[in-house]
C-alpha cells in the first residue's frame, strides 16, 4: 500500500516538475524568439556610473547591436569604462542559444508584478557561466531581473524597466549592478598634487553601479552596424 | 626699463646655452611621443593595470590630450633645472665675465637693473613654456587625435571630457609658467652671491631635486612638511584636472575639485617669486661689486 502510494506521488511529482520545466523552456523560447526579432540596433541614452574609484560625469551615449553579439557602448565626446564582459549588459545576449539547462524555480513578486524565476545551468563545464537566474514577466514576456555569477568576474546583476520599445524587448531603462575590487597606485608613479582636503575612505565591496536610460532605438535599419 | 628688459632678453638669447633647453624639450618630447605610438596601449595597461583587468575602456584612451599629460608629468619636474641654466647665470655670470661693474656703471638703479633681469628671465621661461605647449599639447593632438582623457591618481580615476580639458590646459600652462618663475627666482637670488654661475646653477637644481624627492616620498614624516616645501606647490596644475561632484557621485564638468587649493599654491609661488628677488635686491644693493 505505502509502495503503491509512494511510486503514484513520485509519478505525479515527476511529471509535475518535468511539466514545469517544459513549461520554463517554451517561456524561455517565446521571449527569446521575441527578442531574435532585433537584428541591429542603434540606441541613444543617458549613462550614470557609480564606482567608488571612478569620478566621471553622465553621458550621453550611442549603443550599437549587430546579431549574434556585437555590441558597443561609445559614449559622446569621452572614454568610457565598462566591466569586463560588459556585453552581458545588452539584453539580446542574456538568454544562450543552447547548451544550457533550464530549472524552473517558481514565481516570485518583484515591483509589484508576479515574476517566473528561471535558473540556466550550462552544460559546458568549462563555461565561465556558472549559473544564470532569470526573472520573467510572463505577461508580457519580458526579462524584468538577471543575476548571472561568472567563474572570472563575480556576480552580476541587471534589472530592466521597459515603455515605448517592450514590443521589441529592448529596456527603456538598464541597471548594471558588479562586484568591484580596489583600486590603489603608488604615489610615486602619480606624482600627486596633495590639495590639503582630508580623503574621505573609500567604501570597500561596495558594488559598482551602471545605470542606462535609453531615449530611442533605431531598430533593423541597419543603424546598428559598430562604427 | 622697457629697453633695458629688451637689451637683457637679447643677451639670453645670444647665448648657445639658452637653446639647450629648447633642444633637450625637443628631445624629450619626440621620444616620448615616439614610445607611446609604439606601446602606448601596453604603457597605459601597465600604469592602470587594476583598471584595465576589470574594466573595458571604450574610446580612444592614448590620444594627445593624455599623451600630453604624460609629457607634463615628466617634463614639469626636468624642466626647472633648465630654467636653473639661465636663471642662476643672470648675475653670477655677469659677474664672472667681469662685466657687472661695468654695468653698473649705466645711470640706471641696481634695482632696476635687477627687475630687468628678472622679467628677462621670465620671458624665457615663458617662451620655453610655449615651446612646450606647442610640441606637447598641439604636437600629440595632430599625431594621436582627441578623446577625453584618465586621470589616474593614486585612490580613484577622473574621466575628463574632450569638451572640457582645453581650458583646463590653458590655466595648466599658466599656474606651470608661474612654478617655472618661482624656480627662476630662486635661481636669481642664488645668483647674487657668486661670482661664478655653476655654482648657483648646481645650487638651484640641487635644491629642487632634493625637496622634489622629499615631497614625493610617501613617507608620513615628509608628508606632514612637504607643505612648506615650495615644489609640493609647483605640481598644483594637476589640480585643474579634477572635477567637483554632486550628491549622487557624478563629476560636474567644466568645475574644478579644490579651486582654493589650487590659488593658494598659487599665491605660495607667488610670495616664493616676491621673497626671493625682494631679497636678491635688497642684497644686491648692498653688496660691493668687485668683479
Amino acid at each position: 500500500m505505502s509502495f503503491r502510494f509512494t511510486l503514484i506521488c513520485g509519478f505525479f511529482l515527476f511529471c509535475s516538475a518535468h511539466g514545469f520545466a517544459q513549461n520554463a523552456t517554451a517561456l524561455l523560447q517565446t521571449v527569446k524568439k521575441k527578442i531574435d526579432r532585433v537584428d541591429d540596433y542603434m540606441a541613444t541614452g543617458i549613462m550614470k556610473t557609480d564606482i567608488v574609484f571612478i569620478k566621471t560625469p553622465v553621458s550621453r551615449i550611442r549603443t550599437y547591436f549587430k546579431r549574434p553579439d556585437q555590441f558597443l557602448i561609445k559614449r559622446d565626446g569621452g572614454l568610457s569604462l565598462l566591466p569586463k564582459k560588459g556585453i552581458a549588459i545588452n539584453v539580446n545576449s542574456i538568454i544562450p542559444a543552447n547548451g544550457y539547462t533550464v530549472i524552473d524555480v517558481g514565481t516570485v513578486v518583484l515591483w509589484g508584478t508576479q515574476l517566473r524565476m528561471v535558473k540556466l545551468l550550462p552544460t559546458d563545464e568549462n563555461s565561465d557561466m556558472v549559473l544564470s537566474t532569470l526573472y520573467i514577466d510572463e505577461k508580457q514576456l519580458l526579462i524584468r531581473k538577471v543575476t548571472t555569477t561568472t567563474r572570472e568576474n563575480g556576480t552580476y546583476e541587471i534589472e530592466m524597466l521597459y515603455g515605448k520599445y517592450s514590443e521589441w524587448g529592448l529596456p527603456d531603462k538598464a541597471l548594471f549592478l558588479f562586484n568591484t575590487k580596489d583600486y590603489k597606485l603608488p604615489k610615486g608613479i602619480t606624482f600627486e598634487y596633495d590639495d590639503g582636503s582630508v580623503k574621505k575612505e573609500l567604501p570597500k565591496n561596495k558594488k559598482g553601479r551602471i545605470e542606462i536610460v535609453y531615449n530611442s532605438y533605431i531598430i533593423n535599419k541597419g543603424a546598428g552596424k559598430l562604427p | 626699463m622697457w629697453t633695458l628688459i629688451q637689451i637683457e632678453v637679447f643677451k639670453i638669447f645670444r647665448k648657445p646655452r639658452t637653446y639647450i633647453a629648447f633642444a633637450a624639450v625637443l628631445a624629450i618630447v619626440l621620444l616620448i611621443q615616439t614610445a607611446i605610438y609604439v606601446d602606448g596601449r601596453k604603457y597605459l595597461e601597465f600604469v592602470m593595470k587594476d583598471i584595465s583587468e576589470r574594466f573595458d575602456i571604450g574610446g580612444n584612451p592614448v590620444n594627445g590630450y593624455f599623451v600630453c599629460f604624460i609629457i607634463l608629468q615628466t617634463l614639469l619636474i626636468h624642466v626647472p633645472l633648465l630654467v636653473a641654466l639661465i636663471a642662476a647665470d643672470m648675475i653670477a655670470g655677469e659677474a664672472n665675465m667681469g662685466t657687472l661693474r661695468l654695468l653698473l656703471t649705466k645711470p640706471v638703479s641696481r634695482t632696476e637693473l635687477l627687475f630687468s633681469k628678472f622679467f628677462a628671465t621670465s620671458v624665457y621661461v615663458i617662451l620655453l613654456l610655449l615651446w612646450i605647449a606647442l610640441l606637447a599639447l598641439l604636437g600629440s593632438i595632430l599625431l594621436f587625435g582627441t578623446d577625453g582623457m584618465m586621470n589616474a591618481k593614486s585612490y580613484e580615476v577622473v574621466l575628463i571630457n574632450e569638451n572640457d580639458l582645453m581650458w583646463r590646459y590653458l590655466l595648466a600652462f599658466g599656474f606651470a609658467a608661474i612654478s617655472l618663475i618661482a624656480v627662476a627666482a630662486l635661481g636669481f637670488l642664488l645668483s647674487v652671491f657668486a661670482d661664478n654661475s655653476i655654482g648657483p646653477i648646481v645650487a638651484t637644481m640641487s635644491i629642487v631635486i632634493v625637496l622634489t624627492i622629499l615631497s614625493t616620498m610617501d613617507i608620513p614624516f615628509f608628508q606632514e612638511i612637504k607643505h612648506f616645501f615650495f615644489t609640493s606647490h609647483m605640481i598644483g596644475w594637476k589640480g585643474f584636472f579634477d572635477m567637483k561632484v554632486d550628491a549622487d557621485g557624478n563629476a560636474l564638468p567644466g568645475t574644478i575639485a579644490n579651486s582654493k587649493a589650487i590659488l593658494k599654491s598659487a599665491g605660495i609661488l607667488v610670495l616664493h617669486i616676491v621673497g626671493f628677488v625682494g631679497i636678491a635686491i635688497g642684497i644686491f644693493n648692498r653688496k660691493d661689486i668687485l668683479s
